[in-house]
């Protein structure tokens, strides 16, 4: 394999799981923005949207496209009832309380995981076909593609949604400044709902996107979560435009390092990234005083 | 119209607002007047259910608005300017003005609302100029024509302004004053008015009470309070105290 060759297929199988991570991490950014917490239930969200995914389309036979939808509801729902069960009941949490409870309830979604599916690995179909392309000599698989084109419409999306709808410049709006915000007439909670909704649809679309070519099992969520929470925070928390960035620059990076140090530092090369950027950067890439002023989806 | 009974509101152990009863008629604008810290603002909050009173009651209209969360007494028709402007700083000035009539997006529809934005930017020209700007850019005088626009996006029928004078020059606030006796007028919106500048907002409003320490310790008529002594030397700043009182 040549020089060139090679470096296009690292970029490839970076710039596939740096959308995984760029997915999450915007699932991050949003409870951030809603609620100020890290949600580290989060990576769950992913393990179950590739767990559910595989029992509607492997076990039931539900076609790829319905299963995915359903996949996404079930998740979003799974995130909303989280929130109403574990967030919503308390009365003026602290944020330390709040983010021990996302913990509980990223042990709870694992132990339920393994009761349902097992402890054994899963797969999926890729969504066309596993030919690889080969161009400039790298095999691409189609599956990358399906995964950059979904990035690209998740974010297309969201921001249309932000910026073009009521619904979603009212989140903006509480994300803010919330009493304001109630004042003239949204309820912040639900927003809050709202995000959490949101946030797991995120996670769900990842672990679905990522189960064909990484496979998933119960206890896959919390190491995709926290590669997630690097690019979250890497990209400047609450920025998710940030996250995007830094979650392909987190994939590119690990596939690199993994590809020519060894891939037995792969899962250190995101917090040491993440370390890195911090140490010369404390507000992350895209984070800074102006931008936190001006804080943004 | 809007009716306090008895109103005791506590931060955490302390205890701010104690036995506050005041009522606004329908169309009426009444002053709230007071030093600093002495609970005007919590006044206002504790009608929006931002700090919800611990005992005692609010009446709006018939209801008892005393428990209800702050987004349902919006629904209601209370709006407030809050002290401070609380703008959103990421969003533009129209997304302010949108926002603002956001309990209304699917009673009266898109059309209704663009025209009510449409009047705003007339009411204020200067946010005409910056509508697509970020409001976090504007100034601070912007900021605050910004916050009253968008209260009154949401057509209350009882207005709480917190200082809307705060931070306006001279002129700027004389048509604030003037807007909101014109909305009175025109619409008969109530006011409720908190001011440091104790003398326009009597001169504006048809009634007033002074609140120190948490308490009502004095209400009347515009006239009466402009013509108190107590009101004149501790608010309006004539200095006609003997030296020997
Ligand atoms: N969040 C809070 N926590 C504790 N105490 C508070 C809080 N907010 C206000 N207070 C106290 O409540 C009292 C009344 O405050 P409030 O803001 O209502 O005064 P104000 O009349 O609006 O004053 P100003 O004219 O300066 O705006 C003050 O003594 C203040 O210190
Ligand atoms: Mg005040």
């Amino acid at each position: 394999m040549s020089e060139l060759s090679q470096i296009v297929q690292f970029l490839c199988t970076g710039v596939t799981i740096g959308s995984i991570y760029a997915m999450v991490g915007m699932g991050f950014t949003m409870i951030y923005n809603a609620t100020g917490i890290i949600n580290f239930a989060q990576g769950e969200f992913v393990m179950l949207g590739g767990l559910i995914m595989v029992s509607l389309t492997s076990s039931a036979h539900i076609p790829m496209p319905l299963g995915f939808f359903i996949t996404v509801i079930c998740v979003m729902l799974i995130g909303a009832l989280f929130e109403r069960c574990a967030i919503y009941p308390l009365k003026k949490p602290s944020v330390l309380t709040l983010i021990i409870i996302t913990l509980a309830g990223s042990i709870i979604a694992k132990g339920v995981a393994m009761l349902v599916w097992g402890k054994q690995t899963y797969s999926l179909p890729h969504f066309s076909g596993d030919t690889p392309l080969i161009i400039a000599g790298a095999a691409i698989l189609p599956q990358t593609l399906w995964i950059l084109g979904i990035l690209c419409c998740v974010v297309y999306g969201l921001s249309l949604f932000f910026n073009r709808t009521m619904l979603g410049k009212a989140m903006r709006a509480c994300a803010v400044n919330p009493i304001a915000a109630s004042l003239i007439g949204i309820n912040v909670r639900y927003m809050v709902l709202l995000s959490f909704a949101l946030s797991a649809a995120l996670g769900a679309v990842a672990g679905i996107c990522i189960t064909p070519m990484l496979l998933m099992e119960f206890d896959r969520g919390a190491l995709l979560g926290l590669k997630g929470f690097c690019a979250a925070a890497l990209g400047g928390l609450g920025h998710s435009g940030g996250a995007v960035v830094a979650g392909l620059l987190i994939g590119i990076f690990e596939s690199f390092g993994s590809g020519y140090l060894s891939s037995a530092y792969k899962d250190a090369i995101a917090l040491i990234v993440l370390l890195a950027v911090l140490l010369l950067r404390p507000s992350g890439l895209f984070g800074s005083v102006e931008q936190n002023k001006l804080k943004d989806f | 119209m809007l009716r306090l009974q008895n109103i005791n509101t506590y931060y955490g152990d302390i205890h701010v607002l104690k036995n506050v009863s005041l009522h606004v008629a329908e169309g009426e604008i009444v002053a709230l007047i007071g030093a600093n810290g002495a609970g005007k603002t919590t006044i206002l909050n504790t009608i929006c259910g931002i700090t919800p009173a611990a005992s005692g009651s609010i009446l709006y209209g018939g209801d008892d608005i005393t428990q209800l969360p702050p987004d349902r007494i919006v629904h209601k028709g209370i709006a407030q300017v809050p002290e401070g402007r609380q703008i959103f700083p990421p969003l533009t000035v129209i997304d302010h003005l949108q926002l603002g009539a956001y309990i209304r997006y699917r009673t009266d529809g898109k059309d209704a609302i663009a025209q009510d934005i449409e009047r705003m930017l007339i009411l204020f020209p200067r946010l005409r100029e910056r509508q697509h700007q970020y409001a976090g850019t504007l100034s601070g005088g912007e900021q605050q024509m910004l916050a009253i626009a968008r209260a009154l996006m949401s057509r209350p029928r009882v207005l709480l302004l917190d200082e809307p004078s705060m931070g306006l020059a001279p002129l700027v606030v004389q048509d604030i004053f003037t807007t909101i006796a014109r909305l009175r007028d025109e619409q008969r919106t109530t006011v409720l008015l908190v001011e440091q500048n104790a003398k326009a907002a009597l001169n504006c409003a048809d009634r007033g009470y002074v609140v120190e320490t948490g308490k009502i310790m004095l209400e009347g008529t515009a006239q009466e309070l402009r013509e108190n002594h107590e009101v004149q030397r501790a608010y309006l700043g004539r200095q006609k105290r003997p030296i020997w009182e």
